[in-house]
């Protein structure tokens, strides 16, 4: 049983390595609504981990629990085994976790490279007055970060659009630009909300393509939520189910597919 | 070149010097508003704040020293130092930049997310506390800054141009003071121009006025960007109070002197750096040439109201300001 061992080796020549991230018992209410409730499920260094379930099952909420956007009212977010105290996104940020979100979050008044440039800012070490003070450490600093970026356009293939204005582009290529950012800050964990949601079958191709080099090539933990059972079966290690707001499954893409629980919910309830 | 030609001149040119100070008040009402959505009403009591704040520290007068007396029956008024300008002004940074921290500590961390109006009566009700704090601490008498900024007309600039023109041109007229305060503010929006270009807090600042979301997921604390623009506008605040306190003495109407900016700000566009250079020297040049050219027909005074109605008839036509986007409304 994988849930037992400490690392594993999948079938394509992966190794997947111990516990990263823990949720413990979460629990989050807006006012009345259960969003999520008392779920718990781990992911692993180095896997692919899917969260699936109907439209409002608190899939998102649990991205943003994670992302630390939204704040549990119980349980416990355990990160490479030490419990996480309340943090700001922006702390989580800084721990090396990046994300997308599922309505696209981009810097629409700036181009492209300048949007993917922001992911970078945590890696800036030297501050405001150091920049005005110590120019030849701040023009380095600039150079490794101007390369990390180039680095990540041309691996999502976006360098015919470097110059462009973010508000410009059409939904997919948004989707695009929103992983580069989100990759430019070299992740521990990335947490991606519908990457391939509104995208077409081409577009849906090369993005999870994108996703499976992410992860081989950069070692990097991946969560996403995905509507499109295809793509899911394809991508993830592990998948974990949700309906209203409570877990319904979680395993391997086959153990859920076969789950009976599940294959209720999807039958029962409409989602796209 | 004949005389009249080359007083226009010198018109322009006194009203390019003026413009480049609305300008920088200016910058200080744009980089709080695109950051936060806060239009900062209290912007130009903190200039009379700051400038008192400036003055009482170098006179070694003691702050809240009414209050101090009426409660312990004391009779303190002044230290019996003075302190150095460029001590007294690093101080009065230190001080704005804690009043930055408490505003967002205190006041707009409580507001996060609400609408405009209401973040706008913040600052309306910001602006009467400080007022209030700035009597208690400093008095309420008009002062003079100390400075020994030069003032009085250039004698230098007059004669090395008075051969421009024939014998009616005696050669232009600046005021060594009008022409320092253009030097500091126009260094002053540089820079300020060049820390949201090129530094790693003027990027985070310009991530966090496009998207607050996006901007929390590249790890920057909206807190802090916040705090950072509000420091910023009291620095600008300080260097405009100072530079119109030497002219006009620190007194109240000193914080009705920003509202200046305004009409820049509708001219310049309340969310553009540029606009609002753009529209400072606009305003600047365009009330003064107004004065020169109209005023005498009218009965003069123009230079209350001409920027009011020059920003109104530009509102009409061009409401998104000077370099905002066309806005084009979705149906
Ligand atoms: N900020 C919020 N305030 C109030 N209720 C919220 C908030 N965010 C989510 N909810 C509620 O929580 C529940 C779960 O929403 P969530 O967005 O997590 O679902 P989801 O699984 O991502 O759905 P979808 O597939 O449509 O994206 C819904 O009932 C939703 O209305
Ligand atoms: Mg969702």
């Amino acid at each position: 049983m994988k849930d037992t061992v400490d690392s594993y080796v999948t079938a394509d020549g992966r190794t997947i390595g111990g516990v990263m991230m823990e949720m413990r018992n979460i629990t989050l209410r807006f006012g009345g609504v259960k969003a999520i409730s008392d779920i718990s499920f781990d992911i692993r260094e180095g896997e692919i981990r899917a969260i699936i379930g109907p439209n409002g099952a608190g899939k998102s909420s649990m991205l943003n629990v994670i992302s630390g956007f939204y704040h549990p009212q119980e349980g416990e977010v355990w990160f490479r085994g030490a419990k996480r105290p309340t943090m700001k996104p922006y702390q989580v940020a800084q721990q090396g976790i990046a994300r997308t979100f599922q309505n696209i979050a981009l810097f629409e008044g700036m181009t492209v490279l300048d949007n993917v440039m922001t992911g970078r800012l945590n890696k800036m070490k030297v501050g405001m007055f150091g920049q005005a003070i110590w120019k030849g450490a701040a023009e380095r600093e600039e150079v490794e970060n101007r390369e990390a970026v180039e680095r990540v356009i041309d691996f999502l293939e976006i360098q015919a659009i470097r110059k462009t204005p973010v508000g410009r582009l059409p939904y997919g290529l948004k989707k695009r630009v929103e992983l580069a950012r989100a990759l430019a800050a070299e992740p521990k964990l990335l947490l991606l909300d519908e990457p391939m949601a509104g995208m077409n079958v081409e577009e849906k191709e090369d993005m999870s393509r994108f996703i499976l080099d992410v992860n081989d090539e950069f070692g990097t933990t991946i969560a996403l939520i995905e509507h499109d059972m295809g793509v899911v079966m394809d991508l993830s290690d592990r998948v974990v189910v949700m309906d209203y707001g409570r877990k319904i499954g979680d395993g391997t893409p086959d153990e859920v597919r076969n789950n009976q629980d599940v294959i209720d919910a999807y039958l029962g309830v409409s989602h796209d | 070149m004949s005389a009249d030609f080359l007083y226009g001149i010198e018109v322009v040119i006194n009203g390019l010097m003026a413009g480049v100070l609305y300008a920088l008040v200016a910058l200080g009402f744009v980089l709080i508003f695109k950051a936060s959505g806060i239009f900062n009403y209290a912007q130009g009591v903190m200039a009379l704040f700051a400038a008192l704040t400036l003055v009482g520290i170098m006179e070694g007068q003691v702050p809240f020293s009414h209050l101090i007396n009426a409660i312990f029956g004391t009779d303190l008024h002044y230290f019996g130092w003075t302190v150095p300008a460029l001590l007294a002004i690093a101080v009065t940074v230190v001080i704005m930049i804690f009043f930055a921290w408490a505003v967002q500590k205190f006041v707009f961390r409580h507001l996060v997310g609400q609408e405009p109006i209401i973040l706008f009566m913040a600052t309306i009700g910001l602006a009467f506390f400080l007022e209030g704090v700035g009597d208690l601490m400093w008095g309420s008498d008009i002062r003079t800054i100390g400075l020994g900024l030069p003032q009085g007309g250039s004698l230098w600039i007059e004669e090395a141009t008075a051969s421009l023109g024939g014998d009616d041109f005696y050669g232009f007229f600046l005021d060594k003071l009008d022409i320092l305060a253009t030097a500091v503010a126009a260094v002053l929006v540089a820079a300020l121009v060049a820390f949201s270009q090129y530094t790693k807090q003027g990027r985070a600042m310009r991530a966090v006025a496009d998207d607050h979301q996006a901007a929390l997921s590249v790890g920057i604390s909206l807190d802090f960007i916040w705090i950072l623009v509000w420091s910023i506008a009291g620095f600008v605040a300080l260097v405009a109070g100072v530079l119109w306190g030497v002219k006009s003495g620190v007194q109240f109407s000193l914080s009705l002197i920003a509202l200046k900016a305004l009409p820049v700000l509708m001219l310049g566009g309340f969310t553009s750096i540029p606009g609002a250079i753009v529209g400072g020297l606009i305003i600047g040049v365009g009330e003064k040439l107004f004065e020169y050219l109209v005023g005498p027909l009218v009965g003069g005074a123009t230079e209350n109201w001409f920027a009011y109605v020059l920003a109104l008839i530009f509102l009409v036509f061009r409401p998104q300001g000077l370099f905002g986007e066309k806005i084009i409304e979705r149906v």
